[in-house]
Parts: C-alpha cells; sequence; structure tokens
C-alpha cells in the first residue's frame, strides 16, 4: 500500500460531490426521511413487534455498500484506466496495482463510515437499538463490504469505458437494492423469493445485519454466501481486469 | 559514450502482423536521438518496448543494461517517459501530481526549480482539467523528468500544439539534454527532427530505413538540393536532362525547378550563361528532411 496514492485518491474522491452525496450522505438522509414518517416509528407485527425504520438501518448500511461498490469504485477505476492513469503509473517504480487497492480502501472506507453514521442517527433521532451482537454485525459488515468491493472491481473490468461502467453499474444497482430490502425486507418476503434474494450477496448480508442486529451471531450460511461471493468476484476481477 | 539503450532486432506482431520487424538502433549518453516515421510505422510499439509496457516477441532491448520488462522496477528508476494520450485525474492540481509522482522516486528533482523550469510555477493550484494543451505538456515532461531519470522518452509531444507552445517545448528539450539527460524523441515532424536531432532513424513499415544525422540524412537522399528559377527565354529539355546529378525537373507557370547536388547548380549556371539565358527569380536552397524522408520511405514502398 502506498500511502501518496491513498491520499491522492482519497482527495480526488473528496472532490467529486456526487460520490460524497450517494455513499456517504444518501443512506443516512433515506433513513431520516423514512423515520419522519409517523406510521415508520409504529411497532408493526408483521415485522416481529419491530418498527419499519428499526427494519431500515440495515437497509441504509446497505445501501452505503452498494453504492461505493456497484457505482463511484467502478467510476473511479474505469476512469483511471480510460484516461491512462494506469499506464502512466506503469511507467514508475510504483505498480498501478497500488491505485486498485488504494481505490478499494478509500471506498471502503467512506461506505463503513457512511454505515456508522447511519447506525448513529438511527440511534439518536430514532431511538433504533446499535447492533446487540457486535461483533458479528461488524463481521458481516467487512465480508459484506468486501463483497460489495469485489463486485465494483467485476464492473470495473468488464467496462472499457466510463460510460459502460455507468450502465452496468445501474443495471446491477437496482436488483442488489431490491434482495438488500430496500422495498421489502429480506425478513418480510416470501419463503421461495427469500431463499433465492438469501443465496446473492447483498441478500445474505441483510439477513445477517438483522441476526446481529436483535443480538444472535448471524448465521454461517449467510456469511458463507458473502465469502463465497467475494472469492468467486475477486477471482473473476483478478482474471478480467486489463491495466489498459 | 556510453550507450544509454540498446536496441538489437527487435520483433513485435499484432495478431500476425508484424508492427516492429527486426529495429536495431543504439542511443547514446546525453544526445537526443529521434525515431521518424509515418503513422502506423512502429515508432510508438517501438519504444513502448524500450520503457517495458510491451515485451517483444523477438529481439534484445537493453536500457542502462537492463531488460526494461524483467527488471521493470529497476528501469523505471533510470528512465523517464511522457506517453502519447495519457491524462491524469481531472481534479488533481499541478503540485499535487508532482508531489504524488515525486515520492515514486528514491531521488526526485527538486519540484520547485523544476515548476519554475517548465513554466508551471504560477499553475501550481490548478487542477489538471484547466490546464491548456501546452501546459498539460509541460506538466508530463516535469513528470517525465521529476524521478531525475538518465534517459526520457517523448512520444509525439508537440502534436496537438501551437507553433509558439511547440517552440517552447523544443528549448525545453534542450535544455533537458544540455542538464546531461538524454533524449529519445518520437516525432512525426521533419521540422522537429531537424531542429532538435543530433541522430535521428527513420523507421517505415517496422524497419529502419535510415539512421544518420539530420544533415547526413539530407545529403543521402537524391535530390539534396533544390533550384528554382524563371529563364527569360525557353530553355531546351534536353539540355536539361543531360545535367549532371539531376534527380528530377518540373515545370510549372514559366518556373523550372530542379533538385540535384551542388554539381547540378554548376552546370544550370553554365548552361544558362551559354545560351545567354537570365535566371530571374534565382533560388537555391538545401532541401529539407521533409524531402530526404518521403524520398526514403518512398524507397521502401517500392
Amino acid at each position: 500500500m502506498n500511502t501518496a496514492v491513498l491520499r491522492t485518491e482519497f482527495r480526488l474522491f473528496c472532490r467529486e460531490p456526487g460520490a460524497v452525496f450517494w455513499v456517504f450522505l444518501f443512506p443516512t438522509l433515506l433513513l431520516v426521511i423514512l423515520g419522519s414518517i409517523p406510521s415508520f416509528r409504529e411497532a408493526d407485527t408483521s415485522l416481529g413487534g419491530l418498527r419499519p425504520v428499526d427494519a431500515y438501518v440495515p437497509v441504509a448500511v446497505l445501501i452505503a455498500l452498494i453504492m461505493a461498490g456497484v457505482q463511484t469504485l467502478p467510476q473511479a477505476l474505469t476512469g483511471h484506466r480510460e484516461r491512462g492513469v494506469l499506464r502512466r503509473m506503469r511507467l514508475t517504480p510504483v505498480r498501478p496495482s497500488a491505485l486498485l487497492s488504494a481505490q478499494m480502501v478509500v471506498q471502503g472506507t467512506v461506505a463503513l463510515g457512511s454505515a456508522l453514521l447511519a447506525l448513529l442517527v438511527g440511534r439518536l433521532a430514532f431511538g433504533v437499538p446499535l447492533p446487540r451482537q457486535p461483533g458479528g454485525y461488524l463481521l458481516a459488515l467487512l465480508l459484506a463490504a468486501a463483497a460489495a468491493l469485489a463486485l465494483g472491481s467485476v464492473v470495473s473490468a468488464l467496462s472499457r469505458t466510463t460510460k459502460i461502467a455507468g450502465a452496468i453499474g445501474s443495471a446491477v444497482f437496482f436488483p442488489m437494492m431490491f434482495c438488500a430490502g430496500v422495498w421489502i425486507p429480506v425478513r418480510e418476503m416470501p419463503h421461495a423469493m427469500a431463499r433465492v434474494v438469501q443465496s446473492t450477496p447483498f441478500g445474505a448480508a441483510a439477513r445477517a445485519l438483522d441476526q446481529a442486529a436483535a443480538g444472535h451471531w448471524p448465521g454461517w450460511e449467510q456469511l458463507g454466501v458473502l465469502a463465497a461471493w467475494t472469492i468467486l468476484l475477486t477471482a473473476g476481477a483478478a482474471r478480467w481486469f486489463r491495466w489498459e | 559514450m556510453p550507450t544509454v539503450i540498446e536496441v538489437t532486432d527487435l520483433r513485435k506482431s499484432y495478431g500476425g502482423r508484424a508492427v516492429v520487424d527486426g529495429v536495431s538502433l543504439a542511443v547514446e549518453e546525453g544526445e537526443i536521438f529521434g525515431i521518424l516515421g509515418p503513422n502506423g510505422a512502429g515508432k510508438t510499439t517501438t519504444v513502448e518496448c524500450v520503457e517495458g509496457l510491451r515485451a517483444p516477441d523477438g529481439g534484445r532491448v537493453r536500457v542502462t543494461g537492463l531488460d526494461p520488462v524483467a527488471d521493470h522496477e529497476k528501469v523505471s528508476r533510470v528512465l523517464g517517459a511522457q506517453l502519447q494520450q495519457s491524462e491524469l485525474p481531472p481534479k488533481l492540481t499541478v503540485r499535487e501530481a508532482l508531489e504524488l509522482y515525486a515520492s515514486f522516486y528514491p531521488d526526485p528533482l527538486d519540484r520547485a526549480p523544476l515548476a519554475e523550469r517548465l513554466g508551471l510555477a504560477g499553475k501550481l493550484a490548478t487542477r489538471f482539467g484547466k490546464l491548456s494543451g501546452g501546459q498539460r505538456q509541460r506538466l508530463f515532461i516535469a513528470l517525465a523528468l521529476i524521478g531525475n531519470p538518465r534517459v526520457v522518452v517523448l512520444d509525439e509531444l508537440t502534436t496537438g500544439l501551437d507553433p509558439r507552445a511547440r517552440r517552447d517545448t523544443w528549448e525545453l528539450i534542450e535544455d533537458v539534454r544540455d542538464r546531461g539527460v538524454t533524449v529519445l524523441l518520437v516525432t512525426h515532424f521533419m521540422e522537429e527532427a531537424q531542429r532538435l536531432c543530433d541522430r535521428i532513424a527513420v523507421i517505415d513499415k517496422g524497419r529502419v530505413a535510415a539512421l544518420d544525422t539530420p544533415a547526413g540524412l539530407i545529403r543521402r537522399s537524391a535530390g539534396a538540393t533544390v533550384i528554382s528559377f524563371t529563364p527569360s527565354a525557353p530553355v531546351a529539355d534536353h539540355d536539361l536532362t543531360a545535367l549532371p546529378d539531376l534527380a528530377s525537373v518540373e515545370r510549372k507557370d514559366g518556373r523550372i525547378t530542379l533538385s540535384g547536388t551542388d554539381e547540378t547548380v554548376n552546370a544550370v549556371i553554365t548552361l544558362l550563361a551559354r545560351h545567354r539565358i537570365t535566371a530571374h527569380q534565382l533560388r537555391v536552397v538545401d532541401a529539407t528532411l521533409d524531402d530526404a524522408f518521403l524520398d526514403l520511405t518512398k524507397e521502401e514502398a517500392a
């Protein structure tokens, strides 16, 4: 890891107002808007006594990861490749992979910061309890972040230009949001649908975060699904990624 | 003079087509060595093998005795380069770019004097996306030099620059050479090659068509001297074609243009004097590298 490259990538990220908004602010903003609706703050028997706003905290956390993974990461990486920045870097003693890992660290850190912000605002503004199984929650969160970044790397590997990266990113974005439970919480989905959704990275992550929030250790099945996706997607990205 | 870059029988093909087909050349320390050729001649592929961006299919490339592919990291410390069609992130400032690239090298140049020398001192806080074409090129030269290299490779540096910026860039390149850095310059501008290069390799269809000093290349081509005049009375064709060392004759609007050597010039003057013909607007000029280049690449095609 080259710290000068890392610092530069972080600076560049902060200079993209769109990226800062969608990754860092939007998830919490969505939580605040939903939490402001009175009915979202009333316990719902169909949610096992939870309030909808409680169920939306893990969703907001996952939106941050999805935004960073499939939207901003592929844009940044593909942009660097399209402009010849990666190629120019090959002429220096520093390997262009330093840029790749710096991007992962920056995007991952901002997304995790955004997740933390959503947890804190949920707690302070709406009284959503912090996860009762913090260790399990953190593990699920880190695995989900790894899967999101690996997915973003695959999108970037398959996209020759930033336009293509944007199109693929959007095509992946909505199904991922669905799996994370943006429209229907994963625990509310009909059985067959829930099974399919929980075999996707963000469906599994949503379930694992739910479990840890409620005080249980996340199921090995969900953690296993996340780990398997991360390995598979990383292998794909390593296989298909081109420096120029 | 020690050899800094050595290319021996370099070969590289893409999809079965030989782009570089047996190029050999040696660049000596402290010179500006030009690689000149038409578009698609294999110039860029050749320097990409020197930079270690591509692995040759055959032959040998050495930069200060090192293999640019196998010893990529070591070579990247002694070789700085500017790439054709490369950009930086648009929101990165000039200062940040210089700082970032300086951090890659063990013994970088001081940024302030370098920026001063390249006329970037007033642009340090400007983002790359807001720089003009000339400023961008100067920044890329700065990035190529910042690691304090022994040799720099500049590929189509002045393409797309206005004449003023182009001339400024030439002065910079001479300045770089005067500081002891060897320069490998890829270009398709004859004027640029003629003005800057100590030696030139003309590459055509993946081969070295000629390798000489600019003056040597011009001397070598068939019509090194061009004589043009408007005669006061008609001159017979057979008199002209009988001239020694004649390379070509052209008549246009009553004006005659001949190319040949100094011998041809002497003979024309004698011929005109003998027929008592006055040569109006007589011009005798040395052919340019342009003419030599066209001549050399034409011979290859035939």
